[in-house]
């Protein structure tokens, strides 16, 4: 499972510098470079330099406050980058809007919005049908394979409040199948869910991935990333490391990731 | 009634109902943003745009007016950003402090020039003057299709008709965009839709109704209509579509409803004069809101939510 990625074994990679080259990024699913944001006096990322491959399942990782949920979003366009590029599939960004999917936070929005779940997962179709576009039936019967793939075909028509929070994370992830992306970001989709619904979340991220799209999630639980993960990407506003997890989730890597936040035998623990 | 009812009240009435129309339709959108304040905010900055408009043209024609709000409009804008970081006060209290104050500076000019060859003054501000909006050369319904009639219609009723029904197209073109960037503004930017034109969009629509509502209904009503029927709205229905017909129903219900009970209310009472149909459509609407908190099928509590 994590030896179909196309990323060369990178260990420790040295902040600002050149991680990947040109070609690596063109054959990434999600390529930057020099990626620098700030919110304010100092950079939230810095510098950064990362490649996501295709067909595998990649977490970014690091401390709170690391920019993790920042990179990515800078990453979508969603927040302005002070400097730095973004190639999808080799194809800069803009040009590569239908190509991607985004899970967002589930705080982000406010779940008392008038709108059903079913009305929410159709928004993944919005990007194609413009302003104009007729939602045809075929885009309906779409719209319910997409929330069976998650197990919320029965919740259709009720409205997104009255969810629970694992539901609502569901709902939005049926909303990125229906963009039917090859590229797939998401920013903590098990923050706060119950087990089924991670269970759930899981399996159909690992259906993407087997299907050969690339997954990106911003994940914060060091204790699964071997299970769920095929490559990581650790960080702290800096680039740390990135590579296949077998290579790059070591003792070292998150050491300089986390500093003394770890103790010695958690690290052990879970860089085995 | 019908002679009587046509020239002295058929007009008001459709320009109460459409100046609430005008303001509920952008009033939805800000309400679910939680950005009430802006109608509340715009609606009181028109006031020393249109004065200084004013001084400047020595009329009260339509455009000076509507640059002189757009000015203000701005000013504001700079002003709230300005109180904002200075003053290290949050959002809401930096637009109350600014458009409270440019509201009082409207007034205290109005006080002080000469305005009384023209409708502007400070009761006019508050209250319009809907019900002297009437159409003098109507001889009953038969004036409806005698264009001789037409030419002593009101001016307001074609603006605001205009006014009504670009606003209700604009909303209708960009209902995905409106939509999406006001449920999820995140995913609206990654799906690459231009959210911060859709939000200065929705501002600038709402100013294009404040504008065009305060010349006849005054600012209190249309802080009311802004908030008041959308509110309502939401209390009614779980969907988005529906609840901007709920609210655009509830407008209808408020300028009417309001504008009878102003003119015949005390006389029910046994009063004598009629009192403000502006301020009476305003108190409508604050009703119906009432009504809507207590009764409404998705108010807060009606359904289980985990």
């Amino acid at each position: 499972m994590s030896g179909r990625t196309a990323t060369p074994d990178l260990a420790l990679v040295q902040p600002g510098g050149a991680a990947a080259d040109d070609a690596l990024a063109r054959g990434a699913a999600l390529a930057v470079r020099g990626l620098t944001v700030s919110y304010g006096a100092a950079p939230a990322v810095f510098s950064v330099d990362a490649s996501f491959p295709s067909a595998a399942m990649s977490a970014i990782i690091g401390p709170n406050g690391a920019g993790k949920s920042t990179l990515l979003k800078a990453a979508l366009g969603v927040i302005p980058r002070l400097s730095g590029t973004v190639q999808v599939a080799g194809v800069p960004l803009d040009r590569a809007r239908d190509r991607i999917a985004y899970v967002p936070q589930r705080a982000s929005v406010d779940w008392d919005f008038p709108a059903t779940v079913r009305d929410v997962v159709q928004m993944g179709f919005y990007r194609r049908l413009g302003l104009f576009g007729r939602l045809t039936g075929a885009d309906r019967a779409r719209t319910v394979a997409c929330l069976d793939r998650v197990g919320m075909a029965d919740f259709a028509d009720r409205q997104i409040g009255q969810l629970s929070g694992g539901q609502q994370q569901r709902v939005f992830l049926a909303r990125a199948l229906a963009q039917e992306a090859e590229l797939y970001l998401l920013d903590e989709p098990f923050a706060g869910v119950d087990a089924a619904t991670e269970r759930a979340i899981i399996d159909v991220l690992r259906g993407l991935r087997d299907d050969g799209r690339a997954v990106v999630a911003v994940h914060h639980d060091l204790a699964t990333v071997r299970d769920y993960f095929d490559h990581v990407f650790l960080m702290n506003t800096r680039a740390i490391a990135e590579g296949p997890v077998a290579r790059a989730f070591t003792a070292a890597a998150l050491e300089a990731a986390y500093g003394g936040r770890l103790g010695a035998t958690h690290l052990a623990g879970l860089a085995g | 009634m019908g002679a009587e009812f046509v020239q002295f009240s058929l007009t008001p009435i459709l320009i109460g109902v459409l100046a609430a129309i005008a303001c509920a339709l952008p009033g939805n959108f800000l309400i679910l943003r939680r950005q009430a304040l802006v109608g509340d905010a715009i609606s009181h900055v028109v006031l020393p745009g249109i004065v200084v408009a004013f001084l400047l043209t020595g009329s009260v024609t339509a455009w000076p007016m509507l640059l002189g709000a757009g000015a203000a409009a701005l000013v504001a804008v700079v002003l709230i950003e300005a109180v904002q970081r200075l003053g290290r006060v949050e959002p809401g209290a930096a637009m109350g402090v600014v458009f409270t104050t440019l509201f009082a500076a409207g007034v205290l000019l109005l006080e002080r020039s000469d305005t009384s060859s023209v409708h502007l003054d400070v009761e006019h501000a508050l209250m319009g003057s809907l019900e002297s909006l009437v159409w003098f050369r109507a001889t009953g319904w038969g004036s409806l299709i005698d264009p001789a009639a037409w030419d002593s219609l009101p001016p307001e009723l074609p603006r605001m008709a205009l006014v009504c029904a670009v606003l209700a197209a604009l909303t209708a073109v960009f209902w995905r965009w409106l939509r999406i960037a006001t449920f999820d503004e995140g995913f609206a930017r990654a799906m690459g839709i231009p959210v911060r034109a859709v939000g200065l969009g929705l501002v600038g629509a709402a100013a294009v109704a404040a504008v065009a509502a305060f010349d006849a209904v005054g600012s209190i009503l249309v802080i009311a209509m802004f908030i008041c029927p959308p509110a309502a709205a939401r209390l009614m229905t779980d969907r988005l579509g529906v609840q901007v017909a709920w609210s655009v129903g509830f407008a209808v219900l408020s300028a009417v409803l309001g504008f009878v009970l102003a003119g015949y209310g005390p006389l029910w009472l046994g009063g004598q004069d009629a009192v403000s149909a502006a301020g009476m459509i305003a108190v409508t609407g604050g009703v119906i809101l009432g009504l809507a908190c207590r009764f409404g099928p998705a108010r807060v509590g009606s359904v289980p939510r985990p």
